[in-house]
């Protein structure tokens, strides 16, 4: 079981900026766990967070028992390595002037795997993604987009990881290269008995690949629940929102209301931080930022009107 | 042929520019006939549209859907005359705009109808704005030019037309820098060049791909308030089934240089022909399919060097049969309305 | 307002710029071999006459309180005085002074006004003969050392059709030979940018946003395109300016022109001190507020700068 709370706070130079505040959310092994949410959300902070790559200002990242905090050098890496990291372009996730075979063996080399075993499991894993082994030779610019981010799963994999942050992983790829990508990663989850954190802003895909989902919002997680929970009684305003905003193969936009471009300000310190744009809020919105409330059956909002509310 | 200048600045939900009356035939503003583009490469020439087919009406939003390399890219280029002639070359078809053959134009004819009755809209705002000259002057040149308006009459337009896309109309955000602005409001401005001289077409390629959900709705909402606004035909170009669905009246699907089906919103997506289309469809993800495999294409769009012979879709289908790699299947229309190049239609859908 | 504040966080780091060098120059001074105290009372003087002459330069305090004194000095502008002459130095450095910033000023101009347009029309017209002749000229402009082709022109212009004097100053006409010596070598420098510089911004997205709004050609290329492309090359530009005024040195002796050049030449063949300190500190100062006026001017004409 992997579970992460606390607050990261990232300081610029004059105010202190929370690009996470106060997340809590703990991932089961072997499930998805989704993580939605738009551009300045706080989803790739808390990525990255996760990994240590930027350590939380404050809180806990604890993996399989063990909280990280503390650790330091060997310690810490030694647990990095059970999590791995998939970006969202792959471009810049491969060296340009690297063969891949070679970017795979790196980090077998570091870990001291000598070279008849690094080779077999090189050749192993590009089979699994669905690369032949011959091409290894080739450099990265000689495979098309679909190709590349495979092979940056299978560097992920080389690892043999428990735990893959997948952030944005297919949002540069075609449509039908999409769903290769996506059968591929349900695949190695259930062959490998990996465990996910999906991150995206595409609820539909979040929807189809999550078991449980956090919808995030400024830096805060509005609305946790199973994906049952969220898909047929979403509560939070945002999620509703969201939902409305998310285009399906059934929907159709109409050319109602005027909307206006309005610029969210920067989030007001007491408060709801969806205040300003929400339509159902009143003056105790306003008062202070409203906790998680179990609604039923492990179904977490953070709205003071929490009660689902039918879709107008 | 001459088009008319000089716009009053009064509403246009009355403009008889854009009725059907007034274009071509059957009320297209926009028909695109038997569209040839190849581009000479080193490597060999590279096909990469092979006979397109579009037409868009008055008040209609046609939507072209296709993945990258499928050249959709390259017929919004086309049509709008910016591909660069050198390494492209057209070698056949017509682009009818408003019954006139934009390609048998002299290219100062052609330029003046660049903005003034076809316009574009691009993907991503901050690199398509010119971050050197003010917000206000990157309209108001355009109504100076084609319009023929006075700076002082031009800069009240512009402060109209900002209002009308959502923007503050006011003449200090004339002075301000497109940086100034947010990834949304940098697509409004966009808009609000794209229709400042009452375009007849609007093409909008890929106009919400690089944007937030929530913004992409209003900037969709946007997009349809305009075209009822002025009558416009729109061609909205996409890789994005979903947005497609929710904006068009129309869609065609493009794959490798042609249209592959082509018909009302409702029947494409309910009751699609062509098996590219429908495998399209099966592959995209949601929550009604968990639990289940997405259906995949296997391979990739064909480089438009390699295009296979016959059906260019056919290494890569279910159905295909050997007349597929023989004949390119002709575009039939299978009723009204609906089209699709296809050997194998009516031929049994093997289940998933 | 924007505006104001960096200009004076750019004033701030010219300060220190200058309060740098001269440190730098102070202790470089006292590091190289050889005694002033020395040079000014000669070779055959008696220990007690070198004693005093140090005395008397100040050299016999400790070392901080020289460098505090020195800092003073440059505060004040005050270099002390020439070893040779007894002139104070900054007197010397003021009446050399506007030559060389006026032939550093005809030289840039003159390569400007030969740059710029080719650079522009190059980059529009490429691989027409506009261009060839652009990169055959900007070739050998950056081959030919500028002494020569000073030599050259004095020959041709001056000896051979006397057109122009030969030596000696007063007048603009004086200038006008040495300026183009200088101002061909660094005009290469100015036109291989200026063209690089606009064959990218025309190969940019807002270029095809122009030309589907139906903008004329030359609205596209010399309306938006230009204002970008131009932007590296003010800041290029000012800094050849400064280098115009030490590329003079050598200019100024080969045309004979009584500019700074010549006087730093001499003090420096003479190992004339304090001419040389103040020498070098007076053209880094000068050299440091041409880049500050290039910093302002450039977020003057690029609005993005000034968010920073």
């Amino acid at each position: 079981m992997k579970e992460f709370y606390g607050r990261g706070l990232l300081a610029r130079k004059r105010a202190a900026f929370r690009a996470v505040d106060r997340i809590s959310f703990d991932i089961e092994k072997n499930t998805v766990f989704g993580l939605v949410g738009e551009s300045g959300c706080g989803k790739t902070t808390v990525s990255r967070a996760l990994l240590h790559l930027d350590p939380p200002t404050s809180g806990e990242v604890r993996f399989a028992g063990t909280s990280l905090e503390n650790l330091k050098g060997k310690a810490l890496r030694t647990y990095r390595r059970r999590m791995q990291i998939v970006f969202q372009d792959p471009n810049s996730a491969l060296n340009p002037k690297m063969r891949i075979g070679a970017s795979l063996e790196e980090g077998l080399i570091n870990l001291g795997v000598p070279k008849p075993e690094r080779v077999r499991r090189v050749e192993e894993i590009l089979e699994t993604v669905g690369i032949s082994p011959s091409h290894q030779n080739r450099y990265p610019h000689e495979f098309s987009g679909g190709q590349k981010q495979r092979i940056v799963i299978a560097r992920a994999l080389t690892m043999q990881p428990e735990f893959l942050v997948l952030d944005e992983p297919v949002s540069n790829l075609d449509v039908s290269i999409q769903a290769q990508i996506i059968n591929l990663l349900m695949d190695l989850k259930n062959k490998l008995a990996l465990t996910y954190l999906f991150i995206s802003h595409d609820l539909n895909l979040v929807a189809y690949l999550s078991d449980r989902i956090a919808v995030m919002y400024r830096g805060r997680i509005v609305e946790l629940g199973t994906t049952e929970q969220i898909m047929d009684r979403p509560v939070h305003p945002y999620t509703l929102k969201l939902f409305s905003a998310s285009p399906t193969l059934h929907g159709t936009i109409t050319a109602d209301e005027k909307v206006q471009e309005n610029e969210p300000a920067e989030a007001v310190s007491a408060g709801c931080v969806f205040a300003a744009q929400c339509d159902r809020r009143d003056s105790s919105c306003l008062e202070q930022q409203p906790e998680l409330v179990d609604i039923g059956e492990g179904h977490l909002v953070a709205c003071i009107h929490g009660k689902h509310i039918p879709p107008a | 042929m001459k088009f008319e200048p000089g716009m009053n600045g009064e509403a246009r939900n009355n403009s008889n520019k854009n009725t059907n009356a007034d274009a071509g035939n059957n009320g297209e503003l926009l028909a695109v006939q038997d569209l040839d583009v190849s581009f000479e490469l080193q490597r060999g020439a590279a096909r990469a549209l092979r006979g397109i087919d579009l037409s868009v009406r008055s008040g209609e939003i046609h939507g072209l859907v296709g993945e990258s390399g499928s050249g959709k890219t390259v017929t919004s280029t086309c049509i709008m005359g910016l591909l660069p002639t050198p390494p492209a070359r057209i070698n056949g078809g017509r682009i009818l705009c408003r019954g006139t053959d934009l390609l048998a134009l002299p290219e100062a004819e052609r330029r003046k109808t660049r903005g003034r009755e076809i316009a574009m809209v691009f993907q991503e705002p901050a690199k398509y704005l010119n971050p050197s000259l003010k917000i206000g002057e990157q309209i108001t040149e355009m109504l100076c030019l084609h319009l023929g308006m006075e700076r002082s009459e031009a800069i009240e337009r512009a402060v109209e037309l900002f209002e009308l896309v959502g923007l503050p109309g006011s003449k200090r955000f004339l002075s301000g820098y497109p940086h100034e602005l947010s990834g949304g409001m940098k697509q409004r401005m966009m808009i609000a060049m794209a229709i400042c001289c009452d375009p007849s077409i609007l093409i909008a390629d890929e106009p919400t791909t690089a944007l937030d959900v929530t913004l992409q709705l209003q900037i969709l909402k946007l997009i349809l308030q305009l075209r009822d606004r002025f009558s416009m035909g729109v061609l909205f170009i996409s890789h994005d089934l979903a947005v497609v669905h929710e904006i068009s009246d129309r869609v065609s699907v493009i794959y490798a240089g042609k249209i592959v089906e082509s018909a009302v919103r409702e029947r494409l997506f309910n009751e699609p022909l062509h098996p590219y289309t429908r495998l399209l469809l099966l592959s995209i993800p949601d929550a009604g399919k968990r639990g289940r495999r997405l259906e995949v294409i296997p391979g990739r769009v064909p480089d438009a060097e390699h295009i296979p012979e016959g059906c260019a879709f056919h290494p890569r289908c279910p159905l295909a049969e050997k007349i597929c790699s023989r004949e390119i299947p002709p575009t039939v229309e299978h009723s009204e309305g609906h089209t699709a190049a296809c050997h194998m239609i009516g031929k049994k859908w093997i289940d998933s | 307002m924007k505006l104001l504040i960096f200009a004076s966080r750019r004033l701030g780091r010219l300060i220190l710029t200058i309060f740098l060098i001269s440190t730098i120059v102070f202790f470089v001074i006292r590091i190289i071999p050889g005694d002033p105290a020395l040079v000014v009372a000669g070779m055959d003087a008696t220990p007690e006459a070198i004693a005093a002459i140090r005395a008397e330069l100040g050299m016999d305090q400790p070392i901080a309180a020289q460098y505090v004194q020195w800092l003073w000095n440059v505060v004040r502008f005050d270099f002390g005085q020439s070893l040779i002459s007894g002139q104070r130095v900054i007197t010397l450095v003021f009446q050399r002074f506007p030559l060389t910033l006026s032939l550093a000023i005809l030289g840039i101009l003159i390569s400007i006004v030969i740059a710029i347009p080719l650079g522009v029309i190059s980059a529009v017209k490429r691989w027409s003969a506009w261009d060839y002749t652009g990169m055959a000229f900007s070739q050998l402009g950056m081959a030919i050392p500028s002494f020569w082709l000073g030599i050259m022109l004095l020959l041709i212009f001056a000896v051979k059709i006397p057109i122009f004097p030969l030596f000696g100053s007063g007048s603009i006409v004086h200038l006008i030979l040495p300026a183009v010596s200088l101002g061909i070598a660094r005009a290469a420098i100015i036109l291989r940018l200026t063209r690089a510089s606009m064959i990218e911004e025309l190969s940019k997205e807002y270029v095809i946003t122009a030309r589907a709004k139906g903008l004329t050609e030359r609205m596209v290329k010399y309306k938006h395109a230009l204002k970008n492309a131009l932007l590296p090359v003010v800041t290029i530009t000012g800094i050849q300016l400064g280098y115009m005024l030490g590329g003079a040195i050598i200019t100024e002796q080969v045309f004979s022109l009584p500019g700074l050049g010549r006087l730093f030449l001499t003090g420096i063949y003479q190992r004339d001190f304090p001419l040389i300190q103040g020498g070098v500190v007076f053209v880094a100062i000068i050299f440091s507020l041409i880049n500050f006026i290039v910093d302002i001017l450039y977020s003057v004409l690029n609005p993005r700068i000034r968010i920073e």
